[in-house]
């Protein structure tokens, strides 16, 4: 599975950024390759609308199979990602990134 | 002739005193009150009447169509309020964000977005002796006050004569609604209460009116609470004190009851007299 | 890290006034953030010293370059506010009735309208007498309110509660219901609404609170003037029983609010053992259910 993480930097032990649209980065884990990527998602936190689906509509072009955030995306940004088949987990916001995808294996993420 | 009734700060007694007046002054002559606080709209919680007609307000909105559509993505590009969205096997539009400046149909090389009306709010209009009331609500979700604002004001054009007394009850504050509701009046009355936050709220109402070029005037309101600074702020910057309505307890509880105040209490009549006064003096010289 | 957002509906119901009073009594614990980017009031009682200002960009304006100009109108034809009019020969931008859409630079066949972003304001990090930190804007006049400069605020006081390790973040919110309330709600974990007892009052606390429940926030509320209208006050706990909203306290009609407020004090500071008091155990109340 390649896994998206809402992220406040580009480490494993960085803390999880709770927010969806306004993330300021995505970690994107993939398990086949064990291969890691980031993105700086900044310019997009930075407008003034439309931040949550800009966001969705960068994340699809990572092909992702799994979101994990914290609160979830908004009403916009949901109905993006839904068109995306992007599976999301919930509840990771006061994690760190390594954190995370432990809850996420161990079904601990709604 | 068109009043605004505007504020800084909102709970200084903007739709106390417009109900109060076009009660007052529809006893002698026909008068339009209008509540362009379109988000939340009161003044119909202090005034009855017969409703007369009612219409639903729209905004228009991109709608896709997918035959044509060729997924290039320009309706993207040329929109500044990321309104519309190029996903991999189609057009999303996010209607509030939407500002229908029709850039993204008039512009699409297939012509797959077409311009539809989309309910934003709800007009009202009643009367009730002298008395013209118009009343206009956003529907909970939309955020964009300004399209509704300025199709109510466009309503009591079409309606009225420019002859008539017309009220804005306008919303509070010093952002773009206020700008929509306040740029084609006559005359802005502002009120306030003589507290620290009524003075501070009441100078950026003020640096909007003299941006905007308007004539206005201040009315006091809840006066005998707080301290003597908006007298003073007024004083030194030659802005007329037109009124000053009284404070106290009663006035509060009947105000909560949603009755109107100048029935009752004549100590408010009084001052709602200075106000007429006011406005009839800039008739005369206009 | 909890988030408390104060919102009303109505304005002058006394929402700024409590939330002073609570960021008094929280102390250092919170980071305090002014929302009412509109009409900021908070400063008037939390008396903020050393601003760290920044501009604050939003929204563009688009300039026509006479020299390249060939007045061929196109760009009037195309919008929709009729921001355009031709003075003196010359098409100029009104930028009062100035959408932003960008829809004129796009059209024009000369290239002559450049897009500028809006310098429409500043937002501030201040210290405040309670030995905290305070977040707060001032947005320029006739400027658009969008979500984006309560956003800022918000998302600093975030950041600064995280980096002080503050338990909790007090935001004075925006009035209405509209796009600055969605950005003032958003990330909340618990709204309080302060309402009064009045036609109106309740009107417009339903309307809000109507947004408060899309978005699922839990809710309390405080009811001031209290006992100007008893009837009134029973019609607002109807609604909070119906809507499971917790009542967390109310306030009489007390003077004492404005005699505070004039001389730059929180309703705490001016009368702790009266009014100060129900804040207090407001304040205590709303620390459990947040």
């Amino acid at each position: 599975m390649k896994i998206l993480f809402t992220a406040k930097g580009t480490e494993w032990d960085s803390k999880m950024d709770p927010r969806f649209g306004r993330t300021e980065f995505f970690f994107i884990y993939d398990e086949e390759t064990e291969k890691v990527e980031t993105y700086d998602n900044r310019a997009i936190a930075n407008e003034a609308h439309g931040a949550g689906p800009l966001t969705a509509q960068k994340m699809s072009e990572y092909k992702v199979d799994v979101l994990i955030t914290g609160n979830g995306p908004g009403g916009n940004a949901a109905a993006v990602v839904t068109q995306t088949g992007t599976k999301v987990f919930v509840g990771a916001g006061e994690m760190t990134v390594k954190e995370a995808y432990e809850a996420y294996k161990s079904g601990e993420l709604k | 002739m068109k009043i605004a009734i505007a504020s800084g700060k909102g709970g200084t007694g903007k739709t106390t005193v417009s109900t109060n007046l076009a009660s007052l002054l529809a006893e002698s002559e026909d008068v339009v009150l209008t509540d362009l606080d379109v988000e939340e709209p009161n003044s119909g919680l202090f005034i009855s009447g017969n409703k007369i007609h009612a219409e639903d307000k729209f905004k228009m909105i991109p709608e896709w169509k997918k035959d044509e559509c060729i997924l290039c993505g320009n309706c993207q590009k040329v929109c500044n309020f990321n309104a519309i969205m190029k996903l991999d096997k189609m057009i999303m539009v996010f209607p509030e964000l939407c500002h229908a400046c029709y850039a993204c149909s008039e512009l699409c090389p297939t012509k797959s977005l077409t311009m539809k009306p989309k309910k934003m709010g709800e007009l009202k209009h009643y009367r009730s002796g002298n008395l013209d009331f118009i009343d206009s609500k956003l529907i909970i979700g939309e955020e964009q006050a300004v399209p509704l604002i300025s199709q109510t004001i466009k309503y009591v054009e079409k309606n009225f004569p420019s002859s008539t007394t017309m009220l804005f009850d306008s919303p509070p504050g010093t952002s773009c609604p206020v700008i929509e509701a306040t740029k084609d009046a006559d005359l802005i009355i502002l009120v306030t209460e003589p507290t620290p936050f009524g003075l501070h709220d009441l100078t950026l109402a003020v640096e909007t009116m003299k941006k905007l070029k308007k004539p206005h005037g201040v009315v006091i309101n809840k006066f005998g609470i707080g301290d003597a600074k908006v007298e003073e702020y007024c004083a030194e910057n030659d802005i007329p004190i037109i009124a000053k309505i009284p404070n106290s307890r009663k006035i509060a509880e009947l105000y909560s009851t949603g009755k109107l105040l100048y029935k009752e209490l004549p100590e408010v009549a009084v001052e709602l007299e200075k106000v007429i006064g006011y406005i009839k003096k800039h008739q005369e010289s206009a | 890290m909890k988030e408390i957002v104060i919102i009303s509906g109505k304005g002058g119901t006394g929402k700024t006034s409590v939330t002073a009073s609570l960021a008094y009594l929280a102390n250092k614990d919170v980071i305090v953030a002014d929302c009412d980017v509109d009409a900021a009031d908070m400063h008037l009682l939390m008396k903020p010293i050393n601003d760290r200002k920044e501009d604050f960009f939003s929204g563009v304006l688009p300039t026509i370059d006479q020299n390249k100009c060939i007045k061929c109108g196109k760009c009037a034809s195309v919008c929709r506010w009729d921001a355009i009019p031709i003075i003196d020969n010359k098409y100029i931008v009104q930028p009062i009735d100035c959408e932003g859409c960008g829809y004129c630079a796009r059209v024009c066949p000369a290239d002559a309208i450049s897009m500028n972003e809006q310098n429409v304001g500043d937002w501030i990090i201040s210290d405040v007498k309670t030995n905290t930190k305070m977040v707060h804007a001032r947005l320029g006049i006739g400027a658009e309110n969008s979500g984006k400069l309560v956003a800022k605020v918000k998302n600093e006081a975030k950041v600064l509660a995280e980096k002080l390790n503050k338990d909790f973040i007090i935001v004075d919110g925006s009035p209405g219901i509209g796009c600055p309330v969605v950005s003032s709600l958003s990330g909340a974990n618990l709204v309080v609404l302060v309402t009064e007892p009045s036609v109106a009052g309740i009107h417009d606390v339903k309307r809000v609170y109507e947004l408060v429940k899309k978005f699922g926030i839990k809710a309390g509320c405080i009811i001031n003037k209290a006992d100007i209208n008893t009837d009134k006050v029973q019609e607002i706990h109807q609604f909070l029983e119906a809507e499971d909203i917790q009542l967390i306290s109310e306030i009489p009609y007390d003077e004492n609010f404005t005699k505070a407020m004039t001389m730059g004090q929180t309703i705490v500071e001016f009368d702790p053992d009266g009014i100060g008091r129900i804040l207090m155990n407001s304040w205590e109340k709303i620390k459990k259910i947040a």
